[in-house]
């Protein structure tokens, strides 16, 4: 087994920042002149919201190692405490009622976390489907939840923050790019830590962490509760931003494997690998449809697609997890490692 | 192997501020439902840690039989005996990883039924395993901080937020870290994630993250394993030097005789989990049971095999 190296112990700070800065200039500025509103609507709305749901994901299981199955259940817990915030509290802004269904997704998540207080890696993974399964029977046995609509189908409020709304694709995308710029550095500032120190610690070693101090069970809560929080914001920008419908039906248990398969194929202990592996979730089902409709014409239809989809996908996660247990992340630094060797011999020359 | 290379220079110059003695005193004792202030007056005035009549079994294995142990302050107490004998079940038993049948731990004072693992930082001990137990992951470096968090106070709130508190327990932190990878000449390891480092050079990081705590109890179960005699030797002056600027005091398991010999001032031998012999290093050779239980059979055991 390889060690999981937490995000970039090696790399020099200014460097860091720089790639950092660049991303956020492309994304704020360069992003919105060129884009198509099919690239916001299919693509990057899409993949916001997942990369912060695998960032949440990651402190619980990359971080933590606790291994979790409900992601879904906390998005969907998040998706609807906003919506009712913001229908039943009159006068209640926007951003309040996304912090507070951040809180109550966190407080469902520290409820389901208590398992891992006793259980450990197969078991817990076991024990927290029951979150998901008991969140998405409630939300679909009590219709309080979606305000006695009879379809169970919500329409999301508008974005609106401080008396500016947050309109049509590229508005959306602003408005969950402002969310997961800023719960992502606030993570990254989490696992940097001396609580991300103790989250490494409970993982690599509970009996030496105990030993030396570190407070285990409130450490896997508060891992249970941060993660559950951020997950919880993700599925309101999933639910509000994105689908701009808030139901249960998309916060299912193949959601929260996706939301693994992100964490893993991204790579587990690393907020950038959220980035990747949700890249590549959102974007490789687009490239294999056009792909298939490509080659193979009318043959290639949305059965053949989602069969397809669901092979080629299983097959890349079985090699991840063979060729690079540590993720895209890993293969980046590799390449990057490659190019700055490169460039140092070209330029010593 | 580059753990060789170095000179054992700077070993006598105190690694540790002046304020050391001051944290060693101000250790916060919290008192426990599971801890009642000792009135045993059989234990020794003068011990830091005392086992009294513990039994430990599992299952039908008697680990422990009937052990009664006292350990002075700043002492250095060697455990031997064969595979088995329980020298790694006495030293869960002190730090609370194990609970025993029967018997008392006495440690700062208060009888334990079992020690509270979670306080066992507080109370001043701190510990090595006999398998690697560092955190692969973290930096060597951060291995070492992480023996700090017992006195972490801050929230994590305050710690994202970047507060005062949190950064001066941090700097603080790295600073001790740092300072004790210099004593133990692990500087230019530092960065490196402990998983990847060698078997002899993880044994010295788990002894700095256990000295960061400044602890006045050391457990040590086999450090010296699977290490080649120049890095023993190493490691002896590494022990020596702790007891001797910091007065901690050390409990030693380890199978080579002569760096027991050289190293403790107290043996103890243990045979099928009972306690069969406890003296000088002298004494302890020259007895007969021991000879034939232990010195006479099994010699050394040098793969750090067993729990
Ligand atoms: N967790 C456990 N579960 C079951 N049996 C155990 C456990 N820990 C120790 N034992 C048993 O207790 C006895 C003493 O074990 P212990 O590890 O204390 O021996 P040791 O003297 O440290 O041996 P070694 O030199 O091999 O490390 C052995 O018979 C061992 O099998
Ligand atoms: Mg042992």
């Amino acid at each position: 087994m390889s060690a999981i190296a937490s995000d970039l112990p090696h790399s020099h700070f200014p460097a860091r920042w720089a790639v950092t800065l660049a991303l956020l200039a492309i994304a704020y500025v360069g992003v919105p002149l060129l884009g198509s509103s099919y690239l916001f609507e299919a693509i990057l709305l899409p993949f916001l919201a997942l990369s912060l749901a695998g960032v949440g994901l990651n402190i619980l299981t990359g971080y933590a190692g606790q291994v979790s199955l409900g992601s879904a259940a906390f998005m969907a817990v998040g998706a609807f405490a906003a919506y009712n915030f913001n229908l039943r509290v009159d006068g209640l802004p926007l951003i309040a009622s996304i912090v507070l269904a951040g809180f109550a997704a966190a407080a469902i998540g520290l409820v389901f976390g208590l398992p891992s207080l006793r259980l450990k890696g197969f078991y817990l993974a076991v024990s927290t489907l029951a979150a998901q399964f008991f969140v998405q029977w409630a939300l679909t046995k009590f219709s309080w939840f979606s305000n006695d609509s009879a379809s169970g189908v919500i329409d999301a409020p508008a974005l609106s923050v401080a008396g500016f709304v947050f309109e049509g694709p590229v508005g959306r995308y602003y408005f969950a790019l402002n969310v997961v710029a800023a719960l992502t550095f606030l993570s990254y500032r989490l696992v940097n830590s001396q609580t991300g120190r103790n989250f490494i610690a409970v993982r690599d070693n509970e009996t030496a962490a105990r030993i030396i101090g570190v407070q285990v069970l409130k450490t896997k809560l508060l891992a249970f509760a941060v993660s559950s929080f951020i997950m919880g914001i993700a599925g309101v920008l999933w639910a509000f931003a994105y689908l701009r419908t808030v139901e249960p039906a998309g916060f299912n248990l193949d959601r929260s494997f996706q939301i693994l398969f992100i964490v893993i194929i991204g790579g587990l202990a690393s907020i950038r690998g959220a980035f990747f592996g949700a890249a590549l979730i959102v974007v490789f089902p687009l490239l294999l449809s056009r792909l298939g409709s490509f080659l193979l014409g009318d043959v290639f239809d949305s059965g053949v697609l989602d069969m397809t989809q669901r092979i080629v996908l299983g097959v890349l996660i079985i090699l991840f997890l063979i060729l690079e247990p540590d993720g895209l992340v890993a293969l980046w630094h590799r390449v990057r490692k490659r190019i700055g060797t490169a460039l140092r011999r070209s330029r010593s020359q | 192997m580059h753990a060789m290379t170095f000179a054992f220079g700077g070993l006598g110059s105190a690694p540790f501020p002046p304020d050391v003695q001051e944290h060693l005193v101000g250790l916060d004792r919290s008192s426990r439902a599971d801890e009642t202030p000792s009135s045993d007056a059989a234990t020794n005035e003068n011990s830091v840690l005392d086992l009294v009549g513990v039994r430990l079994s599992f299952g039908g294995v008697v680990a422990l039989s009937d052990i009664d142990l006292s350990v002075g302050r700043g002492e250095i107490l060697a455990i031997i005996g064969p595979n088995g004998a329980g020298k790694s079940s006495i030293i869960n038993v002190i730090s609370g990883v194990y609970r025993p049948d029967r018997g008392r731990v006495r440690l700062s004072g208060r009888d334990h039924t079992q020690v509270p693992t979670q306080a066992l930082a507080r109370h001043g001990v701190a510990r090595t395993f006999q398998n690697l137990a560092l955190f692969r992951g973290l930096s060597v470096l951060d291995n070492v901080v992480a023996g700090r968090a017992y006195r972490t106070r801050s929230s994590f709130i305050g710690q994202i937020a970047g507060s005062g508190q949190a950064r001066a327990e941090q700097v603080d932190a790295r600073d001790r870290a740092a300072r004790v990878l210099g004593f133990l000449h692990l500087s230019h390891v530092g960065d490196r994630l402990a998983g990847t480092l060698p078997y002899g050079l993880q044994k010295r990081v788990e002894l700095a993250r256990a000295l960061v705590a400044e602890p006045k109890i050391l457990l040590l179960d086999e450090p010296m394993a699977g290490m080649t005699a120049t890095e023993k030797n190493e490691m002896a002056d590494f022990v020596r030097a702790a007891r001797d600027t910091l007065g901690t005091t050390v409990v030693l398991i380890e199978h080579d005789i002569g760096v027991v010999m050289g190293l403790s001032d107290r043996v103890v031998v243990l045979d099928y989990g009972r306690k069969i012999a406890d003296g000088t290093p002298d004494e302890v050779q020259a007895n007969q049971r021991v000879i034939d239980a232990y010195l006479g059979v099994a010699p050394e055991n040098d793969d750090g095999e067993g729990i």
